[in-house]
């Protein structure tokens, strides 16, 4: 049916440990319920997708292995899986030791951090805001630089102070305060400097925001169609239709986004330093997120507002990953910038490059 | 349903970066002394001398077969031509509608002597048409329509009247949908379209003032007009059927988001004299992140158009999604600059800002209105 073994694998994994019937009853979407599907994830491999062959990946097209984090936000997996394969994804270009179990990477702003020699090792002194899945996490990837020259850092939560904070959606994101020596082993040169692995994050947050949204329209559709009120689905009448057409207009809007976003994080990964497609694609799903979750609660009444139904598994979801890694603000006024000194003739051979 | 929000990666276009620094050359080159409120008229603009010259570069008709005056080109070097001149406020009108709709219909479904009569005239930019779809009584609801082509000897008798007929008094064909046969009651069944040569006795053209002051559109009034029987263009009876299928190509394009790129344009040239100003920054960063998104979805379209498959549904996301974008950029110009919008004004500014204010109502009439759309769109969700 479809050439794409790993996504097809993938789905049937989420749907088996987390569909539906896992997003109510008695601890649904708690992140306990994440263990026993990581395990399964990682039998599967996928944590090590965007690894380079000879690095221990497999040679799966990083397309399709990004757009398994689309999958992940279709079923609100309760794991650091775009962590983790972001994590992997910058540990291997660096030639450091893959790590196991599941990691994170931080691209911590300018001087919050310090990377500095000490004897024959290392020295990370410093804060890393809502690292997520920290307190889990085996290794934290910390890109930072090192004399001016991007490097990764490799350290365990264990050796910090962790202070535990989540986002709206329940997802641990959390403080750690490092000061920490590190072996020589644990820090190697970057080919991603903080702001490319800081973008990195940014279009895996837009790709895992575009399966939520399909998930949070396709419910709402659902909704709509099951619940009648005045004697007939209220996805009858013409308000509802209407709204919900917006809801799959920006769906579809935040899909390609994705799609952009995907194909410029995999350029990133090879070298490549072109940001402005992950800067639309953030923006334009964090776009999305906001105007598609007013559309879902105001479509599923009072119900919705409730933490039994699963929909707030979903919304939730988009109000946080649209702030991670640079929110709409953020990245706009950074592809403003660019656009602003393209100027007035060169904005349109700007955008058309792409 | 997840298929709905599927947009594949468009296709690659090779060679594309060469046509597109031809057409910007070209395009610099005639439009040196086009002024900024001349481009906000965008694809409204109408200048039977420029098409022609489009046509003599041969970038009319490009994907046609050489035989009726095309090129052969792919779907995607065309969207290339298309969007440079849309971006540069070309004025496109007199063949825009003849290159995406009425020579595609003809070419697929009419017969010889109808091909051999306008394509290579269309593919020359020598033809112009326009399209006969709205009247008094059936705007959304075309198949409302009360023009009426009853047969008689050797062909039909005409009777009807269309209105908001784009360039009609400009163009030299008429694509008419009206009922030949059965009864208002029959709605999708017995409707047909015919090729009306506009100079053919008992029709006329009255133009109509529209917001913007300029005569875009029509009525056109039909009165005993004779058509041959060889007017018929498809299968008579089959007109709903031609018209929908039309519909993709209609609504995906790159004129249903650019529409405003002359004000944006405008505005981006007085923001960036303005370094540091972070709130413009912050407001033109989300527009490109929309037009890149735009384009991206729209060259999609345009693939799975090429792929011979029939994204309707798709091709109306676009056109919704597009028209809230192109509307929208009054209202944020307005936001960072202050100025009021004044048609008559030397300042190029000031006009153009009130060129497309004024234009901007129609972007989501035109073509479908945002109801219809999002009406189809809900009927792909399974919701109607």
């Amino acid at each position: 049916m479809s050439d794409k073994m790993l996504l097809d694998a993938a789905g049937r994994l989420f749907e088996a440990e987390h569909g539906p019937d896992a997003w109510v009853g008695p601890g649904s979407g708690s992140m306990e319920k994440g263990a026993p599907i990581w395990a399964k994830i990682e039998e599967m491999g996928l944590t090590l997708g965007l690894a380079p062959e000879e690095a221990g990946g497999f040679g799966a097209d990083p397309l399709e292995v990004l757009d398994t984090i689309r999958l992940a936000g279709r079923f609100a997996l309760p794991c650091p899986l775009a962590e983790t394969m972001g994590a992997v994804a910058l540990i291997s270009r660096a030639g450091l030791d893959l790590p196991e179990g599941p990691a994170a990477f931080a691209a911590p702003a300018a001087g919050s951090v310090a990377l500095t020699r000490e004897g024959d090792g290392f020295r990370l002194k410093g804060e890393l805001p809502r690292v997520p899945f920290a307190r889990g996490a085996s290794v934290v990837a910390v890109v930072t630089a090192l004399d001016g020259a991007p490097h990764i850092a490799l350290v365990a939560p264990s050796s910090c102070t962790i202070t535990q904070g989540e986002n709206v959606a329940g997802e641990p994101r959390d403080r750690l305060t490092v000061d920490a020596a590190l072996p020589s082993s644990a820090v190697a040169p970057s080919p991603l400097d903080a702001g490319r692995a800081f973008a990195l994050g940014a279009a895996l947050r837009a790709i895992a925001l575009a399966g939520a949204l399909e998930r949070t329209t396709e419910m709402t559709v659902q909704y709509a169609n099951d619940r009648v009120q005045f004697g007939r689905p209220i996805g009858k009448f013409q308000a509802i239709q209407q709204n919900l057409s917006v809801a799959a207009g920006q769906t579809a809007a935040a899909n390609a986004a994705a799609g952009m976003a995907a194909e410029a994080a995999a350029a990133l990964l090879d070298g490549g330093s072109d940001l402005a497609p992950i800067a639309a694609a953030k923006i334009r799903t964090g776009e999305a997120a906001g105007i598609v979750a007013t559309i879902a609660q105001q479509t599923h009444g009072a119900i919705g507002f409730t933490m039994e139904h699963p929909l707030r598994l979903f919304t939730k979801r988009l109000w946080s990953w649209r702030e991670e890694f640079g929110n709409e603000a953020t990245w706009s006024r950074e592809l403003g910038r660019t656009a602003l000194s393209a100027g007035q003739g060169g904005f349109w051979p700007l955008i058309s490059s792409y | 349903m997840t298929a709905i929000f599927d947009f594949p990666a468009p296709p690659e276009a090779p060679n594309s970066d060469a046509l597109r620094a031809e057409v910007r050359a070209f395009l610099a080159e005639e439009l040196a002394d086009f002024p900024p409120r001349e481009r906000a008229l965008s694809w409204t603009g109408f200048s039977a001398d420029f098409s022609r010259k489009l046509g003599e570069r041969g970038w009319i008709a490009m994907t046609w077969p050489k035989e009726y005056g095309g090129h052969e080109r792919s779907a995607l070097d065309r969207y290339v031509v298309m969007e440079e001149l849309l971006a540069a406020g070309a004025p496109v009108a007199a063949h825009w509608i003849s290159d995406r709709q009425s020579g595609p219909l003809i070419l697929r479904v009419g017969t010889q002597e109808q091909k051999d009569l306008v394509l290579p005239k269309i593919a020359a930019g020598e033809c112009f048409f326009c399209i006969g779809m709205s009247e008094p009584d059936s705007g959304s609801d075309l198949a409302a329509t009360r023009t009426r082509a009853t047969p008689v000897e050797g062909g039909f008798r005409v009777n009807g009247t269309k209105v908001w007929t784009t360039w009609a008094h400009k163009s030299h064909y008429m694509i008419l949908f009206c009922r030949t046969d059965g009864g208002p009651e029959d709605r999708h069944k017995g409707v047909s379209q015919l090729l009306v040569d506009l100079t053919t006795p008992g029709i006329t053209i009255r133009p109509i003032k529209d917001l913007t002051g300029g005569e875009h559109f029509n009525e056109v009034v039909f009165d005993d007009v004779f058509l041959p029987e060889s007017a018929v263009i498809g299968t008579r009876g089959d007109g709903w059927n031609q018209v929908t299928s039309e519909l993709a190509f209609e609504r995906s394009g790159p004129e249903r988001f650019l529409s405003s790129m002359a004000l944006l344009q405008e505005l981006i040239g007085r923001l960036s004299q303005q370094p540091g100003n972070e709130r413009a920054e912050v407001v033109i960063g989300r527009l490109s992140a929309h037009l890149m998104v735009l384009r991206r979805l729209s060259r999609s379209v345009s693939g799975m158009l090429e792929r011979g498959e029939n994204p309707a549904l798709q091709a109306s996301m676009v056109k919704d999604l597009g028209a809230d974008f192109e509307q929208s950029i009054p209202d944020i110009a307005r936001s960072l600059i202050e100025c009021e919008p004044d048609q008559t004004a030397r300042e190029e500014y000031a006009a153009t800002f009130a060129e497309v204010l004024l234009s901007v109502p129609s972007y989501s009439l035109r073509g479908g209105t945002r109801e219809i759309l999002r009406g189809i769109i809900a009927r792909g969700l399974g919701l109607r």
